[in-house]
């Protein structure tokens, strides 16, 4: 079932992701206190703020991860918090990226790119090692196809798990703060293949710690504190001039 | 003055030396001539063969094997209803659980074989002693699995569950494909120990009433220690168990190495 996302004014119809007055509960504790979100097809949303902001919370949302309390959540224009939305099936179209990589250690890096291609999407064998070796390919980590998780580095992990979340053909990815458990040497190798990524236009939003990131690679920046958006703006005049005091206390501590 | 070090090792070398003392005691005053005639006679070691191998050993393993296949498909099953979030599942299971991790396994069987004729007199367990033994061993057995496994289930990272669902598998299939595959590694050695236990289990079949065809290594032993006044068969039969599980220990350690690489 399609349900076009249609505000009162009939903005934002066309976005990639659209949240609309999202609030979500942990027992009495209240993490998202209406939130409104908005990527666009193509557009790299990096959001940003302090632990315990709700950023996270708001990114699982997103791919129903987390079951928002109240709320509207479309993707692609279908509301996937919708009681019959078939949660699954937008969810294959959603590519995410956890923090810890969440490899499967069990299986080869191959076979982590193309059990969700065969058992999900249904392709073939063939079509779907063909598919998983191309974004080994793309991620630079095509000679690693026959190694098990537990050999790779933390970089290599995470390139993996992109990769892997890329061989579902997604129309959107999203990043749950994909560097923050890596090593400082190897947080850039994973940030150059999101640039690439991006550069070939695929909408993104990126939960992170790295301002350089934002400010070169993001089309729009968002500050969360508390459970709020507290400001959001083009990356380069959020983090260059900063109007919203929490926003400047914030980045006057992490830049 | 002696470092830590050296002073650990001269601990361990006493501690050596109390253990070889105390089996050379053990040896020396042990009386082997009567231990050899009541445990080992030669001629009552040999009357055994070939039976205790093409009989009781074949049919303790064909006991074991079908009670401890049935008992890990249940214990599976009652392991995935126990974590459902449907409600009655999780009772059911708690329920079956329960009940056959606390009834002796000797019940089971009685329960089985006698009480299942008399409740339902027109139906027969098919196979007939191995389908008791299969279905008695694997209550039994699956009772106990079902929690191991549970236990399993839930060492699994979270994340595990949730970067499969986020690629679109169902929660089925994600159980299947990526977290019961990692359970079962975790607990092999837990499930090791099961079907140890149930090889042993397996001897309490003699409550059936069966024909010599049917004896296992235990019941083998047992009548033929009976005729013999001698408990020559008993030794034997033991180390038929031993022949069953210690090669059994050396594959599972085998597959835990080789898990281990893959981790």
């Amino acid at each position: 079932m399609t349900t076009t996302p249609t505000t009162p004014d009939g903005r934002r119809s066309d976005a990639a992701i659209d949240v609309q007055d999202l609030h979500k509960y942990f027992g009495d504790n209240e993490v998202l206190k209406g939130i409104d979100f908005h990527v666009g097809h193509g557009q790299v949303v990096c959001v940003i703020g302090p632990s315990g902001s709700g950023k996270s919370t708001l990114l699982r949302c997103v791919n129903m991860l987390e079951v928002p309390t109240s709320g509207k959540i479309f993707v692609e224009g279908e509301e996937i918090t919708d009681p019959d939305a078939d949660v699954d099936k937008l969810r294959a179209r959603i590519g995410i990226v956890f923090q810890s990589f969440n490899l499967f250690p069990h299986m080869t890096v191959l076979r982590n790119l193309t059990i969700a291609q065969q058992k999900v999407a249904g392709r073939k064998k063939a079509e779907a090692v063909e598919i998983a070796r191309a974004n080994l390919a793309k991620v630079g980590l095509e000679e690693k196809e026959t190694a098990y998780p537990a050999h790779l580095s933390g970089g290599q992990q995470q390139r993996v798990a992109i990769a892997r979340a890329l061989s579902m053909q997604p129309d959107l990815m999203l990043f749950d703060e994909p560097t923050s458990a890596l090593d400082p040497e190897l947080v850039g190798d994973v940030l150059a293949v999101m640039k690439d990524l991006a550069s070939e236009g695929m909408t993104m939003m990126v939960v992170t710690h790295e301002m350089g990131f934002a400010r070169e690679v993001g089309d729009n920046l968002v500050f969360m504190d508390g459970g709020v958006i507290v400001e959001e703006g083009d990356p380069r005049a959020v983090l260059g001039d900063p109007q919203h005091e929490r926003t400047q206390a914030f980045l006057s501590k992490v830049l | 003055m002696a470092s830590p070090r050296q002073r650990a090792a001269r601990w361990r070398y006493v501690q050596y030396a109390v253990l070889v003392v105390v089996l050379v005691a053990i040896a020396l005053v042990a009386d082997w001539a009567q231990l050899q005639r009541a445990f080992w006679n030669w001629e009552l070691v040999k009357e055994q063969f070939p039976e205790v191998l093409t009989i009781a050993l074949k049919n303790t393993i064909i006991y074991t094997a079908c009670g401890f296949t049935f008992g890990l498909v249940l214990g599976l099953v009652l392991a995935l209803m126990r974590l459902s979030s449907v409600g009655p599942y999780r009772w059911i299971a708690t329920g079956v659980i329960e009940l056959f991790r606390g009834l002796p396994a000797l019940v089971v069987f009685i329960a089985l074989s006698v009480g299942f004729t008399l409740a339902f007199p027109n139906l027969v367990i098919p196979f007939g002693n191995l389908g008791i033994v299969t279905l008695a061993l694997g209550l039994v057995g699956g009772a106990y699995m079902a929690e191991t496994i549970r236990a399993g289930i839930q060492a699994v990272p979270k994340g595990q569950m949730e970067a499969a669902r986020s690629l679109g598998m169902s929660h089925g299939r994600a159980m299947i494909s990526v977290v019961v595959p990692q359970a079962f590694r975790i607990i092999l050695p837990p499930l090791t120990n099961e079907l140890i236990l149930l090889t042993k289990d397996s001897s309490l079949v003699y409550i059936l009433g069966l024909s010599l065809a049917d004896y296992e290594l235990t019941k083998f032993g047992r009548e033929s220690m009976n005729s013999s006044s001698n408990l020559t068969p008993i030794v034997v039969i033991a180390l038929c168990y031993l022949l069953i599980t210690v090669p059994l220990s050396i594959v599972v350690r085998r597959m835990e190495s080789r898990s281990e690489r893959a981790r």
